[in-house]
């Protein structure tokens, strides 16, 4: 009976280790876990089944070309970001139209890689993915871990309007080939469809009674104009320097052909060495060292850089054409948005003026572990039909991957102007595909660390191409990173 | 009599120690089982490799870097935090002039009025301070360039998170700006503990503000002092500096890589770039690093305990 309170008190010793110690020890051990990586292993892997449970696939006639099993549940997960949801329930909708005795699970996130990951890792992943946003997951791991259902029945398969022409006939020039990784199978079907280029106010340009430059002297000549006025000529998101590619590399392939763009994509050694790709960075270095761009601008991010300029601080911004929804509370009524494909060097560039870089944006994916594939995909194909294309482009202001379903639709001067850039490109589309192939190297390290290092000042055309050339070998190099190459 | 002491104490602890064990000491296996693997984190399939990730992490610039940021923050943060907060608890509960009629030990005018002050970015989530000084950063039109135009210094107009060599700098005030009111009021606490009279001796014998402080004040305050160090310097390599630089800085981690940490990059290289083991190997090396950091300053912190 001597464990009275008392005596502990003076007997410091309690099984050897002192109490005060014991506690301070227990404490100190527990903030220790605190930033630890346990995080990580919460998406820990369980083995899991390969899917056994999959919905029989239903019997293919003319209304039902891909056969969905019509009494199957279909699981239907969408990133809900600057688009929305509304579009997608819209299609549900027609989905159960079309199949009443089926289930849709319709559900939205903004963070796809948290809902998700856990579910691939499990192996039951939804039936259809937007696979979009900041926690977009890898697209190259799942392509090569074999996680995505190749969508080739889907675009061989007759298209929702018209029973004659295939879904692969009716889509954008570059969506096909933008879901392909290597080889045939075409993993993800790009919904919407984005214009990127050099983003300026139609009235601001008039009021300078100027147009649209065509060449680099005559852009430098814009630009000398305008800041007489007090005008910067650009800005761009500083704090993500790789929203300038978005005007440079069209530039680049514009002035030096396709061939530079692809070489580039394939990690060839010394593409960036090509001298189109030295001429256009130099033309950009002009704008800094001319002071043409706004000053401040390496300390802004996206939406303060368009803010500024959408108050008439600069007049030219390299950006895609979502920028008019999301600065839609700060541009004025009177603004005219309009968007140009990039200026040339001058008239011994390869392609003509017009050249402009668009691509497939929100990208859908079926698993390949779904229970319903075929249910992805017929979702889709109801997507991809005219009703919903312009339901999404009324909604949302874009356009989607069906080529044309814009008639009729009430476009946005934005809009509007991407659409005509579009036609103006006719086939001289390019399509650079680093920002989704390599993602770490076009955002990261040749976006942050050398374009932007280049455009504040602090590195030369000479030294940034070096520094890139640096990555794209290291990178070329790199086994843990799957390579793709341009067919 | 000591019979049956321990099982008692066993049966205390299962229920704590057991979820301890499953939630906190399992996954740190799991992770450095991970290391060990190519695991994406993607899919469930992944095979053992050895020690290639460890090999890759030693020869990879942007870990070097990120783990120099990360010691610099585990250093410096708690030195500046806790100096600054010591100095202001210290102005707020004892530094004070001597008032006719007050108390003899009392803190500046006003004292009551700076504790809330200070305590009242601790209030704020700290996804939503570094928001606010984005905006306040903004070379082009935030509050700092407006003030120092407004002053006549306009010809001064840094671009603050856009300079690599203010960067990192930009981002560690903000964590102190954030913290310090926590540790004000920590330390308070601790303050006003002490027994009065133990100042009031002092101050006949003549002692200033400066020799009562480091004589008497932070001699009792120690233990205090010891684990608000520990805990700032796991705030400054956990999450905490893992929400400013992902939110304020420039790609993030930049520019050109002059503010990447630890935290970021573990983030970064599983849920960005699809490297989930690679990142646990990394995560090792946080683990490793901050054990360290904490053994460091358990040690050096070792002190005679005093009783009052």
């Amino acid at each position: 009976m001597g464990s009275t309170s008392g005596e502990h008190n003076k007997n410091t010793t309690f099984g050897g280790v002192g109490r005060r110690d014991l506690i301070k020890r227990s404490a100190a051990l527990g903030l220790l876990s605190v930033p630890t990586m346990s995080f990580l292993s919460a998406c820990a892997s369980s083995g899991g089944d390969d899917g056994g449970d999959k919905a029989k696939a239903g019997k293919k006639t003319a209304k039902n070309p891909l056969g969905v099993n019509d009494t199957a549940q279909m699981e239907f997960v969408l990133f809900d970001g600057g688009f929305g949801k509304e579009y997608a329930q819209d299609a549900v909708k027609l989905y159960e139209k079309d199949f009443p005795k089926a289930k849709v699970k319709f559900s939205s996130t903004q963070k796809i890689g948290t809902v998700l990951q856990p579910r691939f890792n499990q192996g039951n992943p939804p039936d259809l993915i937007d696979n979009s946003g900041a926690e977009q997951m890898d697209m190259g791991v799942l392509v090569g871990k074999k996680q995505l259902a190749d969508l080739t029945p889907l675009l061989d398969a007759p298209s929702y309007d018209d029973p004659n022409k295939k879904v692969r006939d009716t889509l954008r020039p570059g969506i096909v080939e933008m879901g392909q990784f290597d080889g045939d199978p075409v993993w993800i079907m790009y919904y919407a469809y984005t214009v990127y280029g050099v983003f300026y106010s139609q009235k601001a340009l008039d009021s300078l009674d100027e147009k649209y430059p065509e060449t680099w002297d005559e852009m430098l000549k814009v630009c000398a104009k305008a800041k007489k006025k007090g005008m910067a000529g650009w800005t761009y998101a500083g704090k993500y320097p790789y929203y300038i590619p978005f005007s440079l590399y069209p530039m680049i392939g514009k002035v030096g052909g396709r061939d530079v763009l692809d070489a580039i994509d394939n990690l060839e050694p010394n593409a960036w060495k090509h001298p189109a790709v030295k001429a256009c960075f130099e033309a950009y270095y002009e704008l800094y060292q001319k002071g043409y761009i706004l000053k401040g601008t390496p300390g802004l991010d996206h939406i303060q850089s368009q803010t500024a300029w959408a108050k008439g601080k600069a007049l030219f911004i390299p950006n895609g054409n979502w920028v008019e929804n999301e600065s839609a509370n700060v541009i004025p009524a009177d603004f005219n948005l309009a968007v140009s494909a990039p200026s040339g060097l001058d008239s011994s560039d390869k392609l003509p003026f017009g050249t402009i870089w668009a691509s497939g944006g929100e990208p859908f994916v079926v698993p390949a572990k779904a229970k319903n594939p075929e249910g992805g995909m017929e979702q889709l194909r109801i997507m991809l039909s005219e009703a919903s294309s312009k339901n999404f482009t009324a909604k949302v202001k874009s356009l989607t991957a069906l080529n044309g379903g814009t008639t009729g639709v009430d476009l946005t001067p934005g809009l509007k102007s991407g659409v005509a850039a579009l036609e103006k490109a006719g086939s001289n589309v390019l399509n650079p595909r680093l920002q989704d192939w390599y993602v770490k190297l076009q955002k990261e390290q040749i976006g942050v660390s050398a374009i932007g290092e280049m455009m504040a000042g602090r590195l030369t055309p000479a030294e940034a191409i070096k520094k890139i050339q640096g990555f794209a070998d290291a990178a070329a190099a790199d086994t843990s990173i799957k390579h793709y190459k341009h067919k | 009599m000591q019979h049956g002491k321990y099982r008692f104490i066993v049966g205390f602890l299962t229920v704590p120690l057991g979820l301890y064990a499953i939630f906190v000491v399992w996954p740190f296996i799991q992770s450095i089982y991970y290391s060990f693997t190519d695991w994406t984190g993607l899919s469930p399939d992944f095979k053992m490799v050895g020690f290639d990730n460890y090999k890759k992490m030693f020869h990879d610039d942007i870990f070097w870097k990120s783990l120099q940021h990360s010691l610099l923050f585990a250093l410096l943060l708690p030195l500046v935090t806790i100096s600054l907060a010591l100095f202001f608890s210290f102005m707020i509960n004892v530094g004070g002039r001597r008032r006719k009629g007050g108390p003899a030990i009392s803190g500046v005018r006003g004292s009551s009025f700076y504790k809330i002050v200070y305590f009242f970015p601790q209030v704020l989530s700290i996804a939503i301070v570094a928001l606010l000084f984005q905006f306040a950063y903004n070379p082009d039109s935030g509050a700092i360039n407006s003030l120092l135009h407004g002053i006549g210094l306009g010809s001064i107009q840094p671009l603050w998170l856009g300079d690599p060599n203010l960067a990192l700098w930009c981002v560690m005030a903000v964590l102190v700006w954030s913290t310090v009111g926590f540790f004000v009021v920590l330390f308070s606490a601790g303050m006003a503990s002490i027994p009065a009279d133990l100042y009031e001796a002092a101050l006949l014998d003549g002692a200033g503000r400066a020799t009562t402080f480091f004589r008497i004040t932070l001699p009792l305050l120690w233990d205090t002092v010891q684990s608000g160090w520990v805990y700032m310097g796991i705030l400054a390599l956990g999450a905490e500096s893992f929400a400013v630089v992902q939110i304020m800085t420039m790609g993030p981690g930049g520019p050109d890589y002059s503010t990447t940490v630890m935290v970021l990059y573990v983030y970064q290289t599983a849920f960005r770039d699809g490297q989930a083991a690679y990142a646990t190997t990394i995560g090792v090396a946080l683990l490793v690093v901050t054990l360290l950091f904490a053994a460091i300053v358990m040690r050096l912190g070792r002190r005679e305990r005093l009783e009052f």
